[in-house]
């Protein structure tokens, strides 16, 4: 042992004689351990399978699959507006990211992802960037309550409180939104939403300062954070990591601005990329992001310009109701929308955006009909679960929960 | 025959009282409906009040087994575990349709509701169900529990009355409902 | 847009091992031969001009009623120079076997377990190929077009009580 991490162990211990507890110290025997789909600290439901030594873990199997529920198969059997509330429950904190990323490769295949009216992109942007800060509120205050910062956790939670509450304005539900529909979103923001969300952001900032000063200086946090869980870029690019992960090993990769979509490019935001890769890079990186997209919001409030909220084409988006009750023309293409589905031309596309967790992505097979031959998402925290079976050997069974839980694994994007 | 009714004593109803507003709960979280757990749990529709307040994160010392979400068909072994090693008297409450009757998934993969492997006290349908229905339901469970009628709680009062009367050299007919679910391997 | 990496590909494989390639809504793709499917993917990671640092998605698609009916689709993406390709490997119904990509990416194992589970497309060469999102005891593969959606495999019920018991 270095003559550092000896002084680091004696600070840490207490005692005179640390080297003592140097390794190899205690005989072991390899244990298997199950931490089973049913865990307290496990963000959804997932078993791992571990080996241990003593309190070192030699192997980790990450079992996913246990929340299943067949996106690419129901998608199948579904018209392509059905599949929205389906897409809700994907990446469930953060519903709107989603209905926009599915809502984009649609359009894509059918051809009108350049007509999609101005404010109908503004909306998406806005709702989608208040869903992110409801993820990442989200991701921290359980993380921070599994490490015992029970605080974090409830003021997290109000400060999500407001934000649901706003998106109930907005569609009507708190959280499985089905908010967009494919050629723009399904209803006009309600009146005084303006100022109610630039209320809702000062209330967050303060709620975010509340939770700095709560946690980032603490020093528990920091050392069941710091130098834990570090995920190296090489590996971030062979497994495909992209989002607050991937970012916080240092690979400065965002859909927003590498790719521009919707009305990303006209906003001016920063991208925070870590250095590490450690859990607190991962930490830091999703706290700033949230600072980011409320600069977002800030912007998008002053641009936002009035106008029709989905595209006007009679095949693709539902005529008004007032014109389906007195016109047959509408009656009969509110009908054959619904019944048959909207007739996307024959094609592949891989379209992808900037969710929660990373890149998000819809591959979509269409053959002509009202239904998708495939429609499948490239889950974005699948990567970066899969890092963990490589990641968690060497670490203490009790660095499994922080790990854990700055992966930000959802079960219902993970395994679909 | 007074002593086979198994109606609720002042004893019982005391303890029935007591039970009801120190439930010691398990979620079972699986899906979208934990956040709406968490809601309930946060400080705006605090479960506290209820008395549910602390997640036991164990099943061994819960009575309350909240179902959280969807179950799939390769979780049913360890939602009969945990089942099995809750204390006694238990309930199960279905949060979210998704876990009363699987909800709009109807594929290979998705247990059509919580029930098909263990038995469930109240249902509480929505999709994710707002914080005030999950405290209606809440309270539901509260009053049958007050009045003995949750399954286990049953079940219980039965196994009493059977051996207090095979003690006394009487018949009793255990009713098929009042019998300890058998949660096996399926057999299709 | 990504134009570069095709030109690279048919530049570079004059022996057939691309037998198709096309642009559609901005994505440019490749149909490969499936016995040059690592090959391929290794040039795509390391030539200078396509540098696919990063690996995206790896998926299967049924085609059911053409030849081949598996098609594996791989997406890769190259962060230094911004650009994706999208590659198909096809595999007949009587031999769905393909190469495995663990030794190009390693991201690629959890991806071709799953494509493996839904599809029943084997990866030779894969270090730990079994099911990642059903259960061991599952019979099948439920992505196929041929397998009902609504068709279970339960592992627990509840015993059902029969009448007069």
């Amino acid at each position: 042992m270095s003559t550092s991490e000896l002084e680091a162990r004696r600070v840490v211990l207490g005692f005179q004689d640390a080297e003592d507890l140097g390794p190899p110290d205690l005989p072991t025997q390899p244990v298997p351990l199950n931490m089973g789909p049913s865990h307290p600290a496990m963000h959804g439901t997932v078993r791992m399978v571990l080996e241990v030594q003593g309190e070192r873990i030699s192997s980790a199997d990450i079992q996913i699959g246990y929340l299943h529920r067949c996106f690419e198969k129901e998608s199948e059997h579904a018209t392509w507006t059905q599949i929205f509330p389906y897409t809700d429950r994907l990446n469930y904190i953060s519903p709107m990211l989603n209905n926009v990323g599915y809502a984009m490769a649609v359009e894509k295949l059918l051809g009108i992802d350049k007509a999609i009216p101005e404010r109908a992109q503004f909306i998406r942007v806005i709702v989608g960037e208040v869903s992110r800060i409801s993820d990442h509120l989200t991701c921290l205050g359980a993380s921070a309550m599994e490490l015992g910062a029970f605080t974090v956790f409830l003021y997290a939670l109000k400060a999500r409180e407001w934000l649901f509450e706003l998106l109930e304005e907005v569609c009507g539900a708190r959280l499985t939104s089905s908010y967009c529909r494919i050629g723009g979103v399904a209803y006009d923001l309600p009146d005084g939403f303006d100022a109610k969300l630039r209320d809702i952001i000062e209330r967050t900032r303060v709620v975010l300062s509340d939770i700095s000063k709560l946690v980032e200086r603490n020093r528990i946090f920091r050392d069941r954070m710091d130098g834990i869980g570090i995920i190296t870029k090489e590996d971030a690019l062979a497994y495909g990591i992209t989002g607050p992960v991937g970012r916080s090993t240092g690979l400065a990769y965002d859909v927003r601005k590498d790719h521009p979509y919707l009305v990303y490019d006209r906003f001016d935001f920063d991208v925070p990329v870590g250095s590490v890769g450690d859990n607190f890079d991962r930490f830091a990186v999703r706290v700033e992001e949230m600072y980011q997209s409320m600069r977002i919001l800030d912007q998008a409030l002053k641009m936002i310009p009035p106008g029709p909220v989905v595209v006007a084409d009679p095949r693709i988006s539902l005529p008004a109701k007032s014109e389906t009750y007195n016109s047959i023309e509408a009656m009969i293409a509110h009908f054959k929308i619904i019944m048959d589905g909207i007739h996307v031309p024959p094609g592949e596309v891989y379209s992808f955006t900037e969710a929660g967790n990373g890149e998000l992505g819809f591959y979509i097979v269409s053959d002509g009909t009202g239904r998708p031959w495939k429609c499948r998402v490239r889950p974005p925290c699948f990567a970066a679960t899969a890092v963990l079976g490589k990641v968690l050997p060497g670490l203490f069974i009790a660095d499994i929960v922080p790990t854990f839980g700055m992966i930000n694994m959802i079960g219902g994007e993970c395994d679909r | 025959m007074g002593f086979l009714d198994f109606a609720t004593t002042k004893i019982e109803a005391a303890a029935n009282w007591a039970r009801k507003f120190s439930l010691f709960q398990y979620p079972f979280v699986t899906a979208c409906c934990g956040m709406e757990f968490m809601s309930v749990a946060a400080p705006k529709y605090d479960i506290a009040r209820f008395g549910a307040e602390f997640p036991r994160f164990s099943p061994r010392q819960a009575d309350l087994l909240i179902i959280v979400g969807t179950i799939t068909e390769r979780q049913g072994p360890a939602l009969r575990r945990i089942y099995e090693q809750m204390c006694e008297p238990k309930w199960v409450v279905a949060f979210g349709v998704c876990a009363s009757t699987g909800g709009f998934y109807q594929n290979y993969s998705t247990m059509p509701g919580a029930d098909q492997a263990i038995p469930v006290a109240v249902y509480i349908p929505g999709c994710p169900p707002r914080p005030e229905q999950v405290l209606d339901g809440l309270i539901m469970l509260q009053e049958r529990i007050q009045r003995g009628e949750g399954h286990n709680q049953i079940v219980i009062a039965n196994e009493k009355a059977a051996a207090k009367a095979q003690k006394l050299g009487i018949a009793y007919d255990v009713p098929a409902t009042a019998i300890r679910p058998r949660i096996e391997a399926s057999k299709g | 847009m990504a134009q570069i990496v095709l030109d690279r590909l048919t530049a570079e494989f004059r022996g057939g091992e691309i037998l198709q390639t096309g642009s559609q809504h901005g994505n440019e793709w490749a149909r490969v031969r499936r016995d040059a499917w690592v090959k391929v993917a290794t040039f795509l990671r390391d030539d200078p001009a396509t540098k696919m640092e990063m690996f995206i998605d790896l998926t299967g698609v049924d085609r059911f009623s053409t030849e081949p009916r598996f098609d594996v689709v791989l997406h890769l993406y190259s962060v230094s120079l911004k650009h994706r390709v999208r590659l198909y490997g096809g595999c007949p119904e009587n031999d769905p076997t393909i190469d495995s990509l663990c030794g190009v990416w390693e991201g690629a194992n959890w991806y071709e377990r799953e494509a493996y589970d839904l599809y029943g497309v084997r990866f030779k060469g894969h270090p730990d190929l079994r099911r990642i999102l059903m259960y061991p005891e599952f019979v099948g593969h439920p992505l196929r077009k041929d397998y009902p959606k609504e068709k279970r495999q339960p592992l627990v019920r509840r015993s059902q009580v029969e009448a007069g018991d």
